[in-house]
């Protein structure tokens, strides 16, 4: 049944109200952002003037983004079981480098002292998802046991133990820091020599020329598309109910007939397919990766991501993901935009000079030329603060996120000019 | 029995110097546990800042002592008497990180979720450590420990001196936690930790537990920071990156205690100490098998064998869960 005319609000059925795009506003809001997002890597006119797009550069913000869009598809996984089913995990690093490593072990090249099977990407994608969730079942009996902030410290133990494991077996996860080479983004249909498709090489689409990193963005795409739109529809169907019964009060749940034991098996085990898949495609993409990346802050991250965005909601992690990932790179851009400006003989460049140190011995709370640790705090530390008092910042002022801000202003709107 | 066996094979001499070790790392668990402890009983949090606020202690002690040499200035005596006035100050200034810590991001939170309160923390955990390991790096900051790496010898076993001011720290630290809840603050604290509205409704200044219970709690990260920075441990004598990430480990010595109960921290501390010293002393034969640096993983493996059985560790208070 459609809602009916001018009266967006009125549902005159159970499957109208939990429609994921209800109103015709939002169906054709939808539409030109899919539009917008597909033209987007391209070299065009209009969207190529966008301020955001402008400020990065070309292959370096595509580059960016398919980082982000990688991520996403973990942030998904984690909303599914932190956001909806309530389950705290400091663990998802280590479903991640699970899916990483079953990637390896399938796709990567059998070398010698490195095992790997050499099996192609429609193989060890989806097998590096089931891996993770196969390990996300053995775990779940846990949080049925384990409640709260023990659960999320008992996860801790997990990456931990995870890392040791990966130090243990360098016949998988290569030697030392180093890492080995992962599977790359390549499409077989069994081991043939020459891929039918190539996400890593220059190439032709029909008559258009398109680069590696516009190629992975395409593809990346249609994967965080599938995804969203699963974990939207669990989140309507009888599974995502239970989740939600769970986290509201899980005796209550239980009482009425809810069976926790299989709500939150189901949740850990999606939430690490999810996590799974995201980090064999991390890892593939960027080609060398350092074992030890599989720690804690890279879990925290993801509960930021999920802060940041707005929990329990597939639009917030998705929102929460581009906003984590791209600010660094924010920051990065501002503090040269800065030193640029220090160093140039505008107005304000004593203003700016008294922020940034543009070379050794300049006076300055941020340094754009070197990278050493110290008192002008390099870039990179300069993210990562800002990145911690981002987190403190939605804490305290709007802990719903991203999408709780959306629906302030929404609301503010809908109200006008009567809102209050 | 087993240890018994292995007293046989190994001898006395070793087995006496890993007593001594495993005491001592021990108690900095338990140390470390009770910093935890303490904020978690006041303000239901659980404070993963602590690392970073370890980190922070060694780090202001290598400042007042070493670099700007604060105590020597003003006062005759010899450097030792030096040291333990820094030592004080250091944790003093710890603590006043831990107030303002608490009073600028935790008040405006006290009674969200659990989960947002354990994201602030790690939120200040990525703040203080970056700039804290940006500070440590600039120069190799030595803390300047008056016992250096001295051993000394009971029947031909060699202990370090580090080892026995580990214990005497903890010793003095749950002494005065001890005496404080004798206090008529240490009531009120206790109180507070009982049922926040009932002490309010009885005329005690709920925000100033907190302050004090983080206050407290930061000088015991700062402490135990500290001593787990003396030469015989990783970081031998400097502020370094390791005692960030000591407190992790430390974190099964709490779980396994339980959250809220002071002898868990000790007991969860000694369990956690003694399982990795003597896993590291006794099964290195097995390095093959385990992998280098096992030991480090055996407190994990220790706190999910105990919490699969007691779920809120051993001496944690059993959540009442109501419909």
């Amino acid at each position: 049944m459609r809602s009916v005319r001018g009266r967006p609000s009125l549902y005159t059925s159970y499957e109208a109200e939990t429609r994921l795009f209800p109103t015709r506003v939002q169906q054709v809001a939808l539409g030109v952002f899919v539009l917008v997002i597909l033209l987007m890597p391209f070299d065009l006119p209009v969207i190529d003037q966008l301020p955001v797009i402008r400020f990065l550069d070309e292959n370096y913000w595509l580059k960016v983004v398919n980082k982000a869009l990688i991520f996403a598809i973990a942030a998904l996984g984690l909303n599914l079981l932190s956001g909806l089913a309530g389950q705290i995990s400091l663990g998802h690093a280590f479903f991640m480098g699970v899916g990483a490593y079953t990637a390896v072990l399938l796709g990567g090249p059998d070398s010698g002292r490195l095992w790997g099977y050499g099996l192609p990407i429609w193989i060890w994608l989806p097998a590096a998802g089931i891996a993770a969730a196969l390990v996300g079942v053995l775990v779940a009996p846990a949080a049925v046991r384990v409640r709260g902030l023990y659960l999320g410290i008992a996860t801790i133990g997990l990456v931990f133990i995870g890392l040791h494991l990966s130090r243990v077996f360098p016949e998988v996860a290569g030697p030392g820091a180093l890492g080995r080479k992962w599977p790359r983004l390549e499409f077989r249909i069994w081991k043939e020599e020459e891929p039918f498709l190539d996400l890593t090489r220059k190439g032709k689409w029909l008559w258009f020329e398109v680069t590696q990193h516009q190629k992975t963005y395409f593809f990346l795409l249609v994967l965080v598309a599938l995804f969203a739109v699963v974990s939207a529809n669990l989140a309507r169907s009888r599974t995502g109910r239970s989740w939600a019964a769970i986290r509201d009060r899980d005796i209550a749940a239980e009482i009425m007939g809810v069976p926790e034991f299989r709500a939150k098996t189901t949740a850990f085990a999606i939430s690490s397919f999810y996590a799974g898949v995201a980090g064999a495609l991390l890892a593939s993409f960027s080609i060398q990766f350092n074992p030890e990346a599989w720690d804690l802050l890279l879990s925290v991250e993801f509960l930021a991501i999920l802060l940041i965005g707005g929990m329990g909601r597939v639009s917030g992690a998705l929102a929460g993901t581009f906003f984590v990932i791209l600010t660094p790179h924010f920051v990065e851009r501002f503090a040269h935009w800065m030193g640029d400006q220090a160093e140039g003989e505008g107005l304000m460049s004593g203003f700016w000079d008294g922020f940034v140190s543009i070379g050794s011995g300049d006076f300055g709370f941020v340094s754009v030329s070197q990278t050493a640790l110290g008192f002008p705090l390099p870039v990179a530390a300069l993210d990562e603060i800002i990145y911690g008092a981002l987190i403190i910042a939605f804490l305290l002022f709007e802990p719903q996120g991203l999408y709780g801000m959306w629906v302030k202003v929404r609301n503010y709107w809908k109200g006008w000019p009567f809102s209050y | 029995m087993t240890e018994l066996a292995l007293f046989a094979i190994a001898g006395p001499q070793i087995f006496t110097q890993t007593f001594a070790k495993a005491l001592a790392l021990g108690s900095l668990y338990a140390l470390l546990a009770l910093g935890f402890v303490l904020i978690y009983k006041s303000t239901q949090t659980l404070n993963f800042s602590h690392g970073a606020m370890a980190l922070t202690g060694t780090w202001f002690l290598s400042l007042v002592f070493t670099d700007w040499d604060f105590p020597g200035r003003f006062l005759p005596g010899p450097s030792s008497f030096h040291w333990f006035l820094s030592l004080a100050a250091a944790v003093l200034l710890t603590a006043v990180l831990g107030v303002v810590v608490e009073r600028t991001t935790i008040r405006p939170l006290i009674g969200e979720p659990l989960f947002s309160m354990a994201m602030i923390t790690l939120a200040l955990e990525v703040i203080i450590r970056t700039v804290s390991f940006d500070a440590v790096n600039v120069t190799n900051r030595v803390l300047g420990v008056p016992w250096q790496a001295q051993v000394f010898t009971i029947g031909g076993a060699r202990i370090a001196w580090s080892y026995v001011a580990a214990v005497v720290a903890t010793g003095v630290c749950f002494t005065a936690v001890w005496l404080f809840f004798k206090t008529r603050l240490g009531i009120a604290m206790r109180a507070t930790a009982f049922d926040q509205e009932a002490a309010m409704a009885q005329g005690i200044n709920v925000g100033r537990v907190f302050s004090i219970a983080w206050g407290s709690g930061a000088a015991m990260a700062a402490m135990a920071g500290i001593f787990a920075s003396m030469p015989p441990w990783p970081a031998s004598g400097v502020a370094s990156r390791e005692s960030a990430f000591f407190v992790f480990r430390a974190l099964p010595a709490v779980i396994l205690g339980g959250l809220d109960s002071v002898v868990g921290a000790l007991a969860g501390g000694m369990i956690i100490g003694f399982a990795e010293i003597y896993a590291g002393q006794y099964l290195s034969g097995y390095t093959d098998v385990l992998g280098a640096g096992y030991q480090q993983v055996v407190p994990y493996i220790v706190m999910l064998a105990v919490l699969l059985v007691r779920p809120y560790g051993l001496f944690g208070t059993e959540e009442i869960r109501r419909v």
